[in-house]
């Protein structure tokens, strides 16, 4: 068991194209970190780099407090789940989980006791002497996981290795995967696109973007204080509805397109800096579960009058698709491939309860949760603390 | 086109039976006949009408062939050469493949267009010029002077069955392999070679049927009968006022059955690596 240091970590390709830049991390002695972002963004890059599968151009690497930039994978001590599994297909589930122990010549008896006790941890033991081939997605997964533990490595490294199964099986997989390794108590580095499953995993979680860390950070303070507009937009489902909005001369109020909301004291005492943008424009993000169907008669001060668009009803909830009039701000880069193109120009999308009676078309009064609203600074997208 | 279920007698009786039974007939007559000839006396061979089925069932041909002709010395010299050379081929062409096929290298692209032309080559265009070189060496009548030439001439065909076959195991084999601590040559050994399989038994069947099949530089580079192989053994069977027909199929029987086995016990192989790469997965 160890902690992996990551000081100023660059990867630089023959090709002159920067794939990671001066990346700073720390991975506790039995963490869970998840390395998240969308694709491209250089979360697999790192994690090779750890596993000795890349080269590391610029900076250190430390692993247990030595540095290992240059010592080839099988001496760093690190074991490494792939996406795709990478079982070998012509060895038995037994003989796949032994093959590093067998390499490291321990004797036959202790590799047989070592690969049995795995496959306990893992459910595996009655396929100890079945082929890849003839078991289901779950159990392969499980063999690539057994393969890492067995050897009890210094730390795990997996990159996407729940993506190929089906979103039941993901599901049940999360918590399996998380529940094995608190129980080993080694440090993992996972790599996932996918925000939900970094932020049900993660001890901490690390928002990647075009090879730059955005945020690393627990998933509570990422959801509830990310430091730019990318971070708010990419964590969290559905996204984060960005505006374009004018905060008052005296920063009393911001305006979302004809719509004035009213900013309470509060929001001063935690974002100072606010105050410095009075009468400029800002980016004001407010998450769809931070809007709530307006009570009739209500205070009006805090609420938006919206156009339904479009209503999915999820059962438990109901995502209402409204527009507004104000100018909505995309963050591209975050938008998860298919999720959000139901979501047009000038819309948003609040999580409401179900038994909502509105219907396409009507209009909805929302009511937002003021104090939960974030800002970012146009120029920049940072947020204004 | 909806799929119509045959009714009655035309289940049996339709063109699509009646084609396979004629490709079947145009391919296994010949082979029937040179099997029923082989165990007929001499008179009967010729005989006419011709004799469809042999009677006396004889072996004299096939004494004839061991014993007065030496036909044995002449297999086993074809088994040494033709085991020699595939097993070189084997050796040279998986790692040759695997290299051209996984690892980063300079010049591929070239190296494998010189290899497929290479391997379209006419064996006859080089035989005299390989002649005198084995002259020189003192080669001519060895097992290597057929030895050497059978691996050259093989090698490119089988490294790009094998290239094709190393090409489509995931990359992620070699890293996990490294990861568990193999060295290179371990998990080319223990990973990457035993999923190539199909791929080393079709490269491994068809250097043995070229090897064991193969003519002319059998012929040209044995200057004493001692290293004569089956084609040229069989070839040379009698003398200028006598052909010995029956003898001639005995020994061509003995000669078609190790192939066939191969081919047999292998076929399933075979097929899969020679379409390896054609499909994805």
């Amino acid at each position: 068991m160890a902690s992996i240091l990551l000081e100023k970590v660059g990867k630089v390709y023959p090709n002159g194209y920067r794939a990671v830049e001066n990346l700073d991390l720390e991975i506790a002695e039995g963490e869970f970190l998840v390395l998240v972002g969308p694709s491209g963004c250089g979360k697999t890059t790192v994690l090779r780099m750890i596993a000795g599968l890349e080269e590391i151009s610029t900076g250190d690497l430390k692993i247990g407090g030595a540095v290992v930039n240059d010592l080839e994978p099988k001496d760093r001590d690190v074991a490494m789940v792939f996406q795709n599994y990478a079982l070998y297909p012509h060895m038995t589930v037994a003989e796949n989980i032994g093959f590093a122990l067998k390499l490291r010549k321990l004797p036959k008896e202790e590799v047989r006791r070592k690969v049995e006790e795995a496959a306990e941890i893992l459910g595996l033991s009655e396929w100890l002497d079945r082929k890849p081939k003839q078991l289901s997605g779950g159990q392969r997964q499980r063999v690539a996981m057994g393969r890492a533990i067995v050897r009890s490595p210094k730390a795990f490294l997996m990159d996407e290795p729940l993506s190929n199964l089906d979103a039941k099986l993901r599901v049940k997989m999360r918590s399996e995967v998380r529940r094995i390794q608190e129980r080993l108590g080694v440090a993992t580095v996972y790599v996932t696109h996918d925000q939900v499953e970094a932020m049900t995993m993660g001890d901490r979680v690390a928002v990647m973007r075009d090879g730059v860390l955005q945020q690393c950070d627990t998933p509570q303070q990422l959801y509830d204080h990310p430091v730019n507009q990318f971070v708010g937009a990419f964590i969290g489902s559905p996204a984060m509805n960005l505006y374009e909005a004018k905060l008052g001369p005296d920063a009393t109020v911001i305006s979302l397109g004809s719509q004035t909301l009213r900013i309470p004291e509060s929001t001063f005492a935690r974002r100072p800096a606010l105050r410095g943008f009075a009468g400029r424009m800002v980016t004001v993000g407010i998450r769809p579960e931070d809007l709530s169907v307006a009570i009739p008669g209500g205070p009006t001060d805090g609420s938006l009058i919206t156009e339904v668009q479009l209503l999915e009803a999820l059962g438990s909830e109901m995502m209402v698709h409204f527009s507004i009039d104000a100018n909505l701000v995309t963050e591209e880069a975050a938008a998860e491939e298919e999720e959000d193109i139901l979501v047009h120009k000038g819309e948003g999308v609040a999580r409401v309860a179900p038994d909502l009676t509105v219907r396409t078309g009507e209009t909805l009064m929302l009511q937002v949760a003021m104090e939960r609203i974030h800002f970012f600074d146009p120029e920049t997208t940072w947020a204004i603390w | 086109m909806r799929y119509r279920r045959r009714k009655g007698i035309s289940r049996i009786v339709n063109p699509l039976n009646a084609a396979v039974l004629g490709v079947s007939i145009f391919v296994l007559l010949p082979i029937y006949w040179l099997v029923a000839s082989s165990f007929k006396t001499s008179v009967n061979i010729g005989a006419s009408p011709p004799q469809y089925f042999p009677d006396p069932i004889s072996f004299t041909n096939y004494s004839t062939a061991f014993v007065h002709y030496g036909f044995g010395r002449y297999f086993l010299n074809s088994v040494v050469v033709t085991v020699f050379a595939t097993l070189l081929v084997l050796g040279i062409g998986s790692l040759a493949g695997y290299a051209m096929g996984r690892l980063p290298m300079r010049g591929k692209a070239p190296m494998l267009v010189t290899l497929l032309v290479i391997s379209v080559f006419p064996e006859i265009a080089v035989v005299s010029p390989l002649y005198l070189l084995m002259r020189d060496l003192g080669w001519l009548g060895s097992y290597q002077a057929l030895i050497i030439p059978y691996t050259a001439f093989n090698l490119p065909f089988a490294i790009w069955i094998l290239r094709n076959y190393f090409m489509v195991i995931p990359k992620e084999m070699e890293e996990t392999s490294r990861i568990d601590g193999a060295t290179t040559m371990r998990t080319f050994w223990s990973v990457i070679l035993p999923q190539a399989l199909p791929g080393l038994f079709t490269a491994g069947v068809f250097t043995f049927t070229a090897c064991w099949t193969e003519f002319l530089m059998a012929l040209t580079f044995d200057n004493t009968n001692s290293f004569r192989t089956i084609p040229v053994g069989i070839a040379l069977f009698g003398s200028p006022n006598v052909i010995p027909y029956g003898t001639i199929f005995a020994a061509s029987v003995v000669a078609v059955v190790p192939v066939g086995i191969l081919v047999l016990v292998f076929r399933k192989f075979v097929v899969s690596g020679l379409t390896a790469g054609a499909v994805k997965g």
